[in-house]
């Protein structure tokens, strides 16, 4: 496969948060060192798959929005996930399906319409040096990223674009039916774990029948969940490995959902850990927004994720 | 073994693509000889479905890719291979590092409200400190963030009560009966006393950390002069 690097676009302006994004860094986490990878893997894998790439190619994650990109050449994109108020050249953006971009032309993310993570696909995929085997960007490490020093996007920087053979394309847009509406009021499906017969009954009945409204504490590492605070007869344990979606729950009763960023291991109670296409879904959550939780079965869990990657092999 | 009256090694669910094997009650350095074990043989076992492996005091994550085993078939793997666990003896032979360390209250700023707690002047908090070897229990928190023990008790302090926003890059640190030195400056609670000029985490080193689950460290004091020679970086935590 021939492949030849040329800049995509220029950086106009950096927003609060635009990090490139593959699958993820694996097989160092005995390292201490994170996951890393898209907080919302459903917006992330469709905005590969609509713009032809194979399935762990690097796109930008737009967090709130405010970046203004330039087009340095003819690209085709596709923007997934979250409705940021994108544009082209002041017109609408239109989400969830290809577009060609001509040299030149102006990609502007506004601000949080729907949902609070867009992502930004470009056929090819975007390149930059891996870093223990990944280009994810994890700012706190020092990882990844276009500079592989885990550096934020800054004006003027340049985003380069690898030339690689497409996959054929299936799809050029996603029907509106898959398209997920994130203001809805999530369901997070949580598979139950080893220490949920710690916490006390009316903690579990609260737990999985009260709403849960997502503080402002909530970044990659993971979501704050506030309400009637749960009690656990465990308050802290040795410290161990902790998976992707572990719904902890510190001494203040207030569980955090962990995500992509999260510390690779910790010693707080966990109530089970939420699906990876829930972990998604909470990651789109703006502060403020109602979820509930509810217990699912390893089984269906394993169904449903099965289902959705074999969209993208 | 036993924890919460069942017996141990349990597996334990982590999600859709983990379980995490308890296999200890205790922080005991023997542990180490059976979590590298099982470690090495889930390398083994899982092949290319494996994902990742996080091994800590009492407990080992086991990582897998759900589109190629189901958690079941991964739970049957893990239990054929407990079933014959032999423990690696090898693994408590792990490498010794000495970390050239300048105690220092400009770089250690917690040295003596340390020795006030502990009832020991500031030379023999340093002399306690340095005179130990610690085991590598787990990395964790941070790339190469190493969490050593186990400390002298009379040096056992608790966390800040407020954490520091920045502990500058190669703190060496203390609380409770752990040590560690800081890879990279971030947020921290642990009382600092002193810098080392060792690089702890260096991604173009073939394992990328200086420090692995199961080596032995030693603090070793040297003077300003000497922590200076060794590439150590004396600007003072206020100023960093």
């Amino acid at each position: 496969m021939t492949e030849t690097n040329h800049v995509g676009f220029r950086v106009e302006r950096a927003g609060p948060l635009a990090l490139l994004q593959d699958a993820g860094r694996f097989g160092v986490r005995r390292l201490g060192v994170t996951q890393g990878g898209p907080a919302d893997l459903h917006g992330w894998a469709w905005a590969n798959r609509l713009a032809g790439n194979p399935w762990a190619a690097a796109a930008l994650e737009v967090t709130f929005g405010g970046l203004t990109l330039a087009a340095e050449c003819d690209v085709t994109i596709a923007v997934a996930g979250a409705d940021l108020g994108a544009t082209l050249d002041n017109k609408p953006l239109p989400l969830w399906q290809r577009v060609n971009v001509g040299e030149g032309q102006i990609l502007r993310f506004g601000s949080p319409v729907n949902g609070l993570r867009a992502y930004l696909a470009v056929a090819g995929g975007f390149y930059a040096e891996p870093v223990l085997g990944s280009v994810s960007c994890v700012s706190r490490e020092g990882l990844g990223g276009f500079d592989g020093h885990g550096s934020k996007l800054a004006e003027g920087d340049r985003l380069t674009v690898s030339e690689k053979a497409g996959q054929p394309v299936a799809y050029t847009q996603l029907p509106e039916k898959e398209r997920i509406d994130y203001r809805e009021p999530a369901t997070l499906a949580l598979l139950p774990g080893a220490q949920v017969s710690d916490f006390t009954g009316a903690s579990l009945y609260a737990a999985f029948n009260q709403a849960w409204r997502v503080d402002d504490r909530a970044d990659r590492m993971g979501v704050r969940l506030t309400g009637p605070p749960l009690a656990c007869r465990v308050t802290s344990m040795i410290s161990e490995g902790i998976g992707l979606g572990a719904v902890q729950v510190p001494p203040d009763g207030q569980p955090i959902a962990l995500l992509n960023d999260r510390q690779t291991i910790g010693g707080y109670p966990r109530l089970g850990a939420l699906t990876p296409l829930s972990a998604a879904r909470l990651a789109q959550c703006l502060p403020g927004q109602a979820v509930h939780l509810r217990a699912t079965s390893t089984e269906s869990a394993l169904m449903a994720y099965r289902r959705f990657r074999h969209t993208f092999f | 073994m036993s924890a919460n009256g069942q017996r141990l090694p349990r597996l334990e669910a982590a999600g859709l693509d983990g379980w995490l094997v308890r296999l200890f009650e205790r922080i005991d350095e023997d542990n180490l000889a059976w979590i590298s074990a099982l470690a090495r043989e889930c390398e083994e076992a899982f092949g290319a479905a494996l994902i990742d492996l996080v091994p800590s005091y009492t407990t080992l994550l086991v990582v897998f890719d759900p589109m190629q085993l189901t958690p079941a078939a991964a739970r049957r793997y893990l239990s054929q291979r407990l079933g014959q666990l032999q423990s690696d003896k090898a693994a408590l032979a792990g490498k010794v590092h000495e970390l050239p360390t300048w105690y220092d209250p400009s770089v250690g700023p917690d040295l003596e409200r340390v020795a006030k707690h502990a009832g020991l002047s500031v030379e023999q908090v340093i002399d306690c400190h340095a005179s130990a070897t610690y085991r590598v229990f787990a990395l964790g928190f941070a790339p190469g963030f190493a969490f050593m023990g186990l400390l002298d008790e009379r040096l056992e302090v608790p966390r800040l009560d407020t954490p520091r926003q920045r502990v500058p890059v190669n703190s060496v640190a203390i609380t409770g009966r752990q040590t560690a030195a800081y890879p990279t400056a971030t947020p921290g609670g642990w009382n600092i006393l002193g810098r080392t000029a060792a690089k702890l985490f260096d991604r173009e080193r073939e394992g990328f950390s200086l420090l692995n689950v199961g080596d032995c460290v030693r603090f070793v004091p040297v003077g300003r002069d000497t922590f200076v020679s060794k590439g150590g970086d004396t600007t003072p935590v206020d100023e960093t």
